[in-house]
């Protein structure tokens, strides 16, 4: 088993554990950051087998740099999303609450 | 119910990862030899470095597309953000006096090297995207030691420096749409033309990395109301 190997099969293994997170996990965070994993696994297969012939391919390199800047602006609009999601969800609560209270008055 | 749920779940995830092991265990070896091929063309490419070569000759499109995802999803996040307030003077923690010295002392420190980093995309490891990620930084530093504040909707100026580093690569593949194909540079000029194109997007993708975290220290206007 060549190193390049071994980071591939790391990578998909990591992939494989943030896709269950990514099902299993209730909080959209923790799903955000799944997925994150999912992605570093991705990028970890793509770098491990681009070293398999021996000398390093610099295709897959360019196409796992490209990778990492997207995955970044990716987490951040996601991570806006939920931002704005979590701002909406207090604003409905406090309403429900003010109605709630002028109910019982 | 729950766990039954969850052991389906993990069984599947099992599943897979052994049907993807085997899959890479047993992967063929590529038949097309694209380390061959770049380092073939690596002397029309106008860099000595390899994996500049593909991200900014070979595959220019990619990089083209990648600037404008960025771009893309800093516009998404203004977009969702909803109506700003100004961004909060002071920071949650009391500014450390220790941290500030130091962040005073990194920062120029951290543009020389992502000058060089730019310098040296060319002929080694390097390039645009590590040293916009170090100028980004740089800001993200100065704005947890409490020095740089945090961004609220951007002003005209740094408009133009977030969409500049997309809007020159675009006009320089554009403009060599008259002499060849798009992004298909002259060999005699292409070194010039990829350092003019890593510069501004050093520029373009330092700034938007920055935003991604420094628009977030501005509260949207509902939940500041509301505290």
């Amino acid at each position: 088993m060549t190193p390049g190997l071994i980071y591939a099969v790391t990578g998909l293994l990591l992939f494989v554990i943030g896709a269950a997170g990514v099902v299993l996990l209730a909080h959209a965070l923790r799903k955000i950051l799944a997925f994150n994993l999912m992605g570093s696994g991705a990028f970890l297969v793509l770098v491990g087998l681009a070293q398999r012939t021996g000398g390093v391919d610099p295709v897959p390199h360019a196409m796992v740099l490209t990778g990492i800047v997207v995955a970044v602006a990716a987490t951040a609009l996601a991570l806006a999303l939920v931002r704005r999601l979590h701002v909406l969800q207090v604003e409905l609560h406090a309403k429900d609450a003010s109605v709630a209270e002028t109910e019982d008055a | 119910m729950k766990a039954l749920l969850r052991g389906t779940v993990v069984l599947l995830a099992l599943a897979l990862a052994t049907l993807m092991l085997v899959a890479v265990l047993d992967l063929p070896m590529p038949t097309v030899q694209l380390p061959a091929s770049v380092a073939a063309n690596l002397a029309q490419s106008g860099v000595e470095h390899p994996v500049t070569a593909v991200l900014l000759n070979f595959r220019g499109y990619d990089t083209l597309l990648e600037i404008a995802v960025l771009l893309l999803a800093l516009l998404g996040m203004l977009s969702v953000a909803g109506p700003q307030t100004a961004p909060k003077p002071a920071l949650h923690v009391r500014p450390d006096p220790v941290l500030q010295a130091l962040a005073r002392l990194a920062v120029p420190l951290m543009i020389l090297a992502a000058g060089y980093l730019l310098w040296a995309g060319a002929h080694r490891p390097g390039g645009a995207f590590q040293a916009g990620a170090v100028l980004a930084a740089a800001a993200v530093l100065l704005n947890l030691a409490g020095l740089l504040p945090a961004w609220s909707t951007p002003g005209r100026l740094l408009r133009l420096g977030l969409a500049g580093g997309f809007l020159l690569f675009l006009a320089v593949a554009a403009g060599l749409l008259v002499e060849a194909e798009l992004l298909h540079y002259p060999p005699e000029h292409a070194g010039g033309l990829i350092l003019l194109i890593e510069a501004g997007l050093t520029v373009s993708i330092g700034l938007i990395l920055a935003g991604l975290f420094l628009l977030f220290g501005a509260r949207p206007a509902a939940a500041a109301e509301e505290s």
